[in-house]
């Protein structure tokens, strides 16, 4: 079902439906960060009019959502602004914030962040994206974080191409205390892999984290090159890799959709990695590559230390989209916000 | 997926306005719409979409647009003109100290391109300018950033400062100036660790190595992908460190760059060179007109041709563009032609830049094939002189011959002969698009 198809009918079974324990539940984050800040922001708006819907669209746009999308959305909300003669911003509300997250959702159950790691078996995760992401930055973190859940951790030196690509995980490797299995710079990305995955086996190591070169999607060769690593893993290890993470960057426009594409078709994407959400860039781009490719959002990169990546929230993104379009913040407030997270 | 170039897409709005001979105010609105859109998807900043369509509007509801007998194309050109002129032209030159050494800091975001195109800077002014530069290994945050210079340096076989990762940045980059005019170094880049915009002490540690060094130079790198961010970005840069010029990093992506468009009207700066790969010669500079219909999506015939120009050399080229407007196109030729296209190097960069056939089906990611060039090569050579100089007096038994020559079948060979007289035409169109012509077949509403 396309996005606005979903939308469409979460707003007739609403009006028909009586609204479940669960999507309460689920939603009471919302409610109490969220709708807070969107409340904030209809306050500012006495009529829902042109003018409101206009700074509306340019909020959407400048967190990079992308045009159409913002466009649809906002023809979905006037629409139904109209149905339920809505007259009053205050009304808006449940509209806005509660229907971008549910979209988010769409079919699935909450829970969408979380990785699929084996019992009691190796877990094999595969990281990919275009160059200077946040690729080996994330693993560094990731690994850290596995770990601290004690986890025994494996990471590979799959990108043996940019200069001191290998020597960065290795740092990385040291301060998240797990072993990275390497080779030479310019050999094989496929065979150090594949050491990789024995090493991983004979020391029973619970999660094996590969990194790989940085490569834009349009290069046909190198995108080849990274369905070889996935072929190696998956010969090797039946039903992995578990995961197949693509790091984004928050600052991409429009581009990270192509991206998402692209590298799904070579590699069978799993989730998203939105790196740098501490700049000024929202990411609003997920919300279309969710959408589109329906790829859910894993984790979020808050900077360049170690602890800085946590599981993605939905409530907090979204409410991130709109953070500029409120003028005062206000402390408290934001204690709440990190509270939810 | 919904992104389309605008060429493609203006081509309904312009096709019932050219019927019409006069375009209505209407039709304007409606066409900016689409320029609108366009602009958005390709990155360019909200605000500056705004105020472009506003000056858009503006020129296109005036007497040069509506009473051109051309009123769709006549948009277009306006809607170029506005792009083109806040792109400004062309500023790829390198400051020059009056007493050497010149120094140039590279500054950005995280993950920007700064170390790679600190590399490829050396060894542009090495190559071209026949300079001896120093780089500057002053990311000590990053973990083995030093390395990568390092190994970047080894990889030139140039000279690089480094102190580790313990020393400060600002006296690293104090350090490699006596050492630059100690050993007559006449530039020194410094590359700096990538930080958000918005985090005071690093942008502060920025400012500081400004006032020591002096620099002659100072280059904001900014990934040609980034978003509507971009100008926070170039924004705080500019206004904290009032930067000298921009390089755009990641251009050989599929990314339509609008991001250079936001930059130029909120910081006025010059771009002035374009990372193109990642090898250390790719570093090209910055074409501002090429970037404007790029970002209108309709594709780069330009380096096309001018990438084939400096291949192919100059005189070849003449009598190359001769054969091809007048048809005189040989098999010959085509044998030259195949020699040369595989210098330019991998064919499917090359497709990417024909306006459309991205958008082509089938040949949308297409992989040529390099063992089919070496059959079309085959069948080329089991052609008799006269045949590669008249393919017209190709009959069945000639074909049949050609066939059995280069191990390959008739329907082969027929196929290459067809494919060979469509590129013959396209040729000529190709060469008269070059001067300005109107090309036919290529539906093309600018043109
Ligand atoms: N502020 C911020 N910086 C980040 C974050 N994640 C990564 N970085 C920085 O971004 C830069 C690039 O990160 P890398 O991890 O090297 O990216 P990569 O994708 O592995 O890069 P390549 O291997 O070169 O393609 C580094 O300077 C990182 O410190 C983040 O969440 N926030
Ligand atoms: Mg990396």
């Amino acid at each position: 079902m396309s996005f606005f198809k979903k939308l469409k009918s979460k707003f007739i079974k609403e009006e028909t439906e009586e609204v479940s324990t669960k999507y309460k539940k689920g939603m009471k984050k919302t409610r109490n960060t969220f709708s807070g800040r969107i409340n904030d922001l209809i306050a500012r708006y006495r009529k829902v009019d042109e003018d409101f819907f206009e700074e509306l669209e340019e909020v959407l746009i400048t967190a990079d959502v992308g045009v159409m999308t913002v466009m649809d959305l906002i023809d979905e909300l006037k629409m139904e602004v109209k149905r339920s003669n809505i007259k009053e911003t205050a009304e808006v509300k449940a509209v806005i914030s509660e229907k971008m997250v549910e979209l988010y959702y769409g079919e699935d159950e909450e829970g969408l962040e979380y990785l699929n790691i084996q019992e009691d078996d190796l877990s094999v995760l595969l990281v990919v994206g275009v160059n200077g992401v946040g690729k080996t930055t994330s693993i560094g973190k990731l690994a850290h974080q596995l770990k601290q859940q004690g986890k025994n951790v494996v990471l590979a030196a799959g990108d043996t191409f940019r200069a001191g690509a290998i020597e960065q995980l290795e740092e990385w490797g040291k301060r998240a205390d797990v072993e990275v299995i390497k080779q030479s710079e310019g050999s094989d990305p496929a065979a150090v892999i594949y050491d990789g995955i024995q090493a991983a086996k004979s020391r029973k190591a619970d999660v094996l984290i590969c990194d790989t070169a940085g490569r834009l999607q349009n290069k046909v060769n190198l995108m080849k090159e990274l369905s070889k690593v996935k072929r190696v893993i998956e010969r090797e290890i039946p039903g992995a890799p578990h995961e197949v993470l693509i790091a984004l960057d928050a600052t991409t426009g429009q581009n990270a959709l192509s991206q998402a594409k692209t590298f799904s078709e070579a590699t069978n994407v799993t989730g998203i990695i939105l790196t740098k959400l501490d700049g000024t860039a929202k990411g609003g781009i997920v919300l279309a590559i969710r959408q589109e490719l329906d790829i859910p959002v894993k984790y979020v990169g808050l900077g360049e230390q170690i602890e800085d990546l946590q599981p993605f929230d939905p409530h907090a993104f979204v409410y991130g989209l709109f953070a500029d379009m409120m003028d005062e913040k206000d402390e408290s407030d934001e204690d709440e916000i990190v509270e939810d997270e | 997926m919904a992104f389309e170039g605008l060429a493609e897409r203006l081509q309904d709005t312009i096709k019932k306005i050219t019927g019409k001979g006069k375009v209505s105010e209407q039709d304007v609105k409606e066409m900016t719409r689409e320029v609108r859109l366009a602009l958005l998807e390709a990155d360019v900043n909200f605000k500056v979409v705004k105020d472009l369509i506003k000056r858009i509007k503006e020129r296109a509801i005036g007497q040069e647009v509506m009473d051109s007998l051309t009123p769709g194309q006549q948009v277009i050109k306006v809607v170029k003109d506005e792009l083109t002129d806040l792109m400004g032209g062309e500023h790829s030159k390198i400051a020059v100290a009056p007493k050497p050494p010149t120094v140039i800091m590279m500054v950005g975001l995280q993950g920007a391109g700064k170390t790679t195109t600190s590399g490829k800077l050396a060894n542009l002014l090495r190559k071209k300018y026949n300079r001896s530069p120093l780089l500057v290994a002053c990311d000590v945050y990053r973990p083995a950033a030093v390395d990568q210079l390092e190994t970047l340096g080894k990889q030139l076989n140039m000279p690089v400062f480094s102190q580790g990762t313990d020393a400060n940045p600002v006296d690293i980059a104090k350090q490699a100036i006596e050492e630059a005019k100690e050993n007559h170094y006449d530039y020194v880049i410094v590359d700096t660790a990538g930080r958000l915009h918005v985090d005071e002490n690093l942008m502060d540690e920025l400012t500081q190595m400004k006032e020591t060094v002096n620099p002659d130079e100072i280059f904001l790198v900014v990934d040609a992908m980034t978003g509507q961010d971009a100008v926070n970005v170039a924004k705080s840069f500019d206004e904290q460190l009032d930067i000298s010029g921009v390089v755009l990093t990641k251009l050989d992506g599929d990314t339509r760059g609008g991001a250079a468009l936001s930059i130029r009207a909120v910081t006025g700066k010059p771009i002035k060179f374009a990372g193109m790969g990642e090898k250390l010669d790719q570093l090209e500079p910055f074409h501002p007109d090429r970037m404007a219909s790029r970002i209108l999506g309709m594709g780069d015939v330009l380096t096309l041709i001018e990438k084939a120009q400096t291949t192919v050399d100059e005189k070849q080229a003449k009598e190359l563009e001769e054969k091809m407007r007048t048809m005189s196109f040989t098999f010959e030729d085509f044998l030259e032609q195949m020699g040369q296209v595989k210098k330019m190097g991998p064919l499917e960069d090359l497709m990417t830049m024909i306006p459309g056939m991205n958008k082509m089906k089938g040949l949308k990611n297409v992989q040529i094939d390099e063992k089919q060039l070496d059959q079309v090569e085959a069948i080329v050579y089991s052609m008799t002189k006269e045949e590669r100089q008249q393919p017209e007096i190709m009959n069945a038994s000639r074909k049949k011959r050609i066939a059995k020559g280069s191990g390959t079948s008739v329907s082969q060979v027929n196929r290459l002969l067809k494919q060979f007289n469509e590129m013959k035409k396209m040729m000529k169109q190709m060469t008269n698009m070059q001067k300005g012509k109107k090309a036919k077949g290529f539906k093309f509403p600018f043109m």
